[in-house]
């Protein structure tokens, strides 16, 4: 019984992370992903502040709904409340990075706010919900999708980076270089969909 | 031209939000498999967009200037809710085929451009043709660009066969990868026949306070935006402090 849960923890990461990548397969986050991919620093700097940011509202997104708007009968409200919380959350972490710690702050600070419309945060506490995970599959998915960003965001800051200097034909300079780039690295991470 | 005619104009063609602002990249990408999905997810946003835009315009006056986002997110969270609910009563399909993405249209672009950059400055009358104007523009380019997909995907537009029996559907379109391929070239054609496009800078910036310009966004003018809001908070704090 016990195994059978971890088992499923381990599917849940993987799947989060490679399979259904918040980015390349559902589409979360795109702005971002497009606009802070063009060096691998920033591109580290936004992935710890989104793994920080949608670990922590997976976590408060669950007890808010499960201890205050289930038991009320008012699961409706949870686009409106988790938004809510989501920009409280990242204003609150943000006050208190810059309070205790300024050298994380200086690296995380400027992509903090960033993430409040970053509707990966969003899409995976909504997901959460409607999957019906308890509270330690809810971080672990968060954790996980978080991860699957990151790991996306960087590969591309990298790819980006060794094109910059390449000869590139005319009209797809730019923006279409980026998406064709992306359309490749879907296409690999399409491949993971056998692993489970 | 009549001013309410001019602003419909504009959003379907002049300021179309995905052709020429590239805004609202993630459900653009993500529902436009099918023709369909594009028609629900198009009209979807452009009733939010419209009651968003009268109601934020109507209230313009009463709302103060430093919480005006958390008033917007409020009024839009809870239009989508009301689409999200009449959607699940009454359109099954369409609810059960868009998913998690229309209670995320409380996030997208084009819903908070508009309502900074036009509603909260302009009459209520005007504020609704803009909304009218846009999710019109938003509902035709997410058609096509669906159209498009599902024409090479699957062989049919609005599942109704169109190609001949013989044609081998090229099944990436209709995948994720195809998302990312279709709006590549796309952007790339618009650059080749200089179109004007977000992409190519031939637009010009928007009155959003990051710019609105997903593409280009820089960490710097984010940086830049948020140390001016940051700025104002900080003398707030010092303000309390001194009472």
């Amino acid at each position: 019984m016990k195994s059978d849960y971890f088992v499923n923890l381990l599917l849940i990461f993987i799947s989060g992370a490679l399979i259904n990548n918040v980015i390349l397969s559902q589409f979360l986050g795109i702005c971002s992903f497009l606009g802070i991919s063009n060096k691998i620093k920033s591109a580290i700097g936004m992935g710890l502040a989104v793994i920080f940011v949608i670990t922590s509202s997976s976590v408060i997104c669950y007890f808010i709904y499960n201890y205050i708007l289930a038991p009320l009968d008012l699961s409706y409200l949870n686009t409106i409340v988790f938004i809510a919380v989501i920009a409280c959350l990242v204003q609150f972490v943000e006050m208190v990075i810059k309070k205790y710690s300024p050298a994380l702050y200086n690296a995380l600070g400027v992509y903090l706010p960033l993430i409040t419309t970053n509707c990966a945060v969003l899409g995976v506490a909504l997901l959460n919900v409607e999957k019906g995970y308890d509270l330690v599959e809810s971080i672990v998915n968060g954790f996980a999708a978080a991860l699957g960003y990151t790991i996306a965001i960087i590969l591309m800051a990298g790819i980006r980076e060794r094109m910059a200097h390449n000869d590139i034909p005319k009209s797809f300079q730019g923006f279409p270089i980026t998406l064709i780039t992306a359309t490749l690295m879907a296409m690999a991470f399409y491949g993971f969909s056998g692993l489970v | 031209m009549n001013k309410y005619l001019e602003r419909l104009v504009n959003g379907i063609f002049k300021e179309n939000p995905i052709f020429v602002l590239m805004l609202g990249m993630c459900p653009t990408l993500a529902v436009t498999k099918s023709a369909m999905n594009g028609i629900g997810m198009g009209l979807s946003t452009a009733v939010v967009l419209i009651a968003s835009n009268a109601i934020i315009a109507a209230l313009r006056k009463f709302i103060p200037e430093k919480v005006r986002i958390p008033y917007f997110i409020v009024v839009v969270a809870s239009m989508v809710t009301i689409v999200e609910l009449l959607l699940k009563a009454y359109l099954r399909d369409v609810y059960d085929a868009l998913g998690i993405y229309i209670p995320l249209i409380v996030v997208n672009c084009i819903i908070f451009g508009r309502v900074e950059a036009y509603a909260a400055k302009n009459s209520v009358g005007v504020s609704l043709f803009d909304g009218i104007g846009m999710g019109l523009g938003f509902t035709v380019a997410l058609v096509l660009i669906g159209s498009f997909r599902e024409l090479l995907g699957a062989g049919t537009i609005f599942n109704i066969r169109v190609m001949p029996e013989s044609f081998e559907p090229i099944s990436i379109f209709v995948q994720p990868p195809g998302a990312f391929l279709v709006l590549a070239l796309l952007t790339a054609l618009q650059n080749k026949f200089k179109l004007s496009s977000a992409t190519n800078g031939t637009v010009k910036k928007s009155a959003l306070a990051c710019g609105g310009d997903c593409a280009h966004c820089s960490v710097e003018k984010f940086a830049s935006f948020h140390s001016n809001v940051a700025g104002s908070s900080d003398k707030k704090e010092s303000v309390r402090k001194e009472d």
